[in-house]
């Protein structure tokens, strides 16, 4: 923030004399004043702030902090804790993206393709995304029993023994990925639902002027091409939710069993706030932080690109 | 959507709305079973049935335990506080220095904006540490402010409010300005009134977002819940007092989702609009 040109911005008498210039000037810095200030303390050190203690070794309680330099990071490559849980994080975006986008677009393009039921389904599947996804765990939780949910009860019908579900390092992050598909895909289809409506209606009738008869060829020389930004940007921001997975692995499992669902959030949460080790946790925000960022400027780039077309 | 949907019969719609349908069932289920555990006894719960209705019902039994033994008013109570002072100060916030990088022009506006923009990169779970520390050696853990002070700024409200106040005409200011008022009285009567679409979808994304949120309550608030939010309380409840008890289980949990499903279904337009609008910050 060099050009920050507050003095002569303040001074009072500027505003009469040019009330245009600097007395717009004046405003706006008291109108974003506020914003920055919040903005500074609440974001910009805090995040400068963690990137330092990445470098240390710093600990909740202790006296002294050392510089370490990259000597977290070179613990985290080590860690086995810390490899499973990275793994963990992408396997669950890997399985939740792809099912979750897919479905999404599936699920807006089956309810705004008939004029029947649209609210009703609307609501049906949006409703994940404001329900309190802390308690929707308890009720997964018994969905997945081995031996009371209703679920394996299911199977038990069908002859097939099912798994433990949360509670096996096999099943678990698979279960979890289901739960995460279930909290996201509603958000995804009404996302695609505004791209849908986007779309002109006349480039339907041309298509079918151009002998375009089915709904599938449709989708594919119609929709698709059409939704190909909404796609991107719906593909990007599903990962990084996905990257934040925390609330279901914190209630149902705590990283449980025996590791097998440490994701890099709770491995974050469980380091720095339970053991207090600040610096190591703080590398693992800064892994976090890294991959959050690297997704966004894929986004970015893609649909810069993507633009010319449209 | 497709073209002659509106002339196809009942009949042949019928394929799209039974999958529709029966996709829908599966989603609900979670739902059907909390509900349906959450009145049933316990020694029902364990026999594996696999009948949503209860041969008998123990609504008082595990409703009551949760009453008595659970102050869940207070929880949603803490919720409604924590949500309402977060979303005053966002928009307080927010709202003028949107207008100002919107509507007026100021050496370093450039630069404000590329800081917004930088914002939107870093979630929220990055400054939690040094948040944490500096809260720790403040004294500052566990009160309301240690709740709420951390999400007082929106970068993307700001960027949303920029964007929404981009599209509003200049003439409009320009009047209020041939009118003799100054920049801060052109922002709280003319520029929020007519803010009211956009305030009112980042109002709903807000709220959903901290009513649900678990990490930071669960960062800022220690030992048993005076403070505690409807998501923090519902994990108390778990490991502190429930146990395998299901049933009570299933009453909180029923309990704590229900404010914000009911408000959904009442304004869904209005939830799903402004997750629309607001549904880039993901």
């Amino acid at each position: 923030m060099s050009d920050l040109a507050l003095p002569a911005a303040l001074a009072p008498a500027a505003r009469r004399a040019d009330p245009i210039g600097r007395g717009e000037a004046l405003a706006a810095w008291l109108l974003t004043g506020p914003a920055i200030l919040a903005f500074v303390l609440m974001l910009l050190v805090p995040t400068l702030a963690v990137v330092a203690i990445a470098f240390t070794d710093y600990e909740l309680g202790a006296t002294a902090l050392r510089f370490v330099g990259f000597a977290n990071f070179a613990e985290l490559m080590e860690d086995r804790g810390f490899v499973t849980s990275f793994r963990n994080t992408a396997f669950f975006v890997a399985v939740t993206t792809p099912a979750s986008v897919i479905g999404g677009l599936a699920l807006a393009i089956a309810i705004e393709g008939g004029r029947r039921g649209r609210t009703f389904f609307r609501a049906v599947f949006f409703l994940p995304v404001v329900s309190l996804m802390v308690a929707m765990a308890t009720a997964f939780q018994y969905m997945f029993h081995p031996t009371i949910g209703p679920v394996n009860a299911l199977l038990r019908g069908l002859g097939i023994v099912g798994p433990n579900w949360l509670g096996s390092s096999d099943s678990v992050m698979w279960t979890l990925a289901v739960i995460g598909v279930w909290e996201q895909i509603g958000f995804n289809m009404v996302l695609f639902m505004a791209g849908l409506t986007a779309i002109p209606r006349d480039l339907y009738a041309a298509a079918e002027v151009d002998g375009v008869r089915s709904g599938w060829s449709r989708f594919w020389t119609v929709t698709w091409p059409l939704l190909g930004p909404t796609t991107l940007f719906v593909l990007t921001i599903t990962m990084i939710r996905s990257l934040r997975v925390f609330d279901i692995v914190a209630t149902l499992t705590q990283g449980g069993p025996n590791k097998a669902s440490e994701v890099l959030l709770y491995t974050m949460y469980t380091e720095g706030f339970t053991y207090f080790r600040m610096g190591y946790s703080a590398a693992i925000t800064v892994v976090f932080l890294a991959a959050v960022v690297v997704l966004m400027l894929i986004q970015t780039r893609l649909i810069d690109r993507r633009v010319h077309y449209g | 959507m497709i073209p002659g949907s509106n002339v196809r019969s009942l009949v042949a719609d019928l394929p799209r709305l039974a999958i529709l349908s029966a996709l829908g069932l599966l989603f609900l289920m979670p739902y059907l079973w909390m509900i349906s555990v959450s009145l049933k006894p316990l020694d029902e719960v364990w026999r594996a049935s696999m009948s949503l209705i209860p041969e008998t019902f123990a609504i008082q039994k595990n409703y009551g335990r949760v009453l008595s033994e659970v102050p869940i008013g207070r929880y949603l109570l803490n919720g409604v506080i924590v949500c309402f002072g977060i979303l005053v100060f966002q928009l307080a916030f927010a709202l003028p220095a949107g207008y100002a990088l919107a509507k007026l022009n100021f050496r370093g506006r450039e630069t404000l904006f590329a800081f917004v923009m930088l914002g939107l990169l870093i979630p929220a779970h990055v400054p939690a540490i040094p948040l944490y520390i500096a809260f720790a050696k403040t004294g500052v853990l566990n009160s309301y402010a240690a709740l709420i002070a951390p999400s007082t700024i929106s970068v993307f409200a700001i960027f949303m409010f920029r964007q929404f106040f981009r599209s509003m005409p200049d003439e409009l200011i320009q009047a209020a300005r041939m009118d003799g008022l100054g920049e801060w009285s052109i922002v709280w009567r003319i520029v929020v009134p007519n803010a009211w679409p956009a305030a009112t979808a980042f109002a709903i994304f807000s709220v959903v977002a901290h009513w649900n949120d678990l990490f930071w309550p669960l960062i800022a608030v220690s030992g048993k819940g005076e403070l505690a939010t409807p998501a923090l309380g519902v994990v108390y409840f778990r490991t502190e007092e429930a146990g395998d008890d299901f049933g009570a289980l299933m009453a909180a949990a029923t309990l704590t989702t229900l404010p914000l499903v009911a408000a959904f279904l009442i304004a869904q337009r209005r939830f799903i609009e402004g997750i629309t609008m607001t549904g880039l910050k993901g």
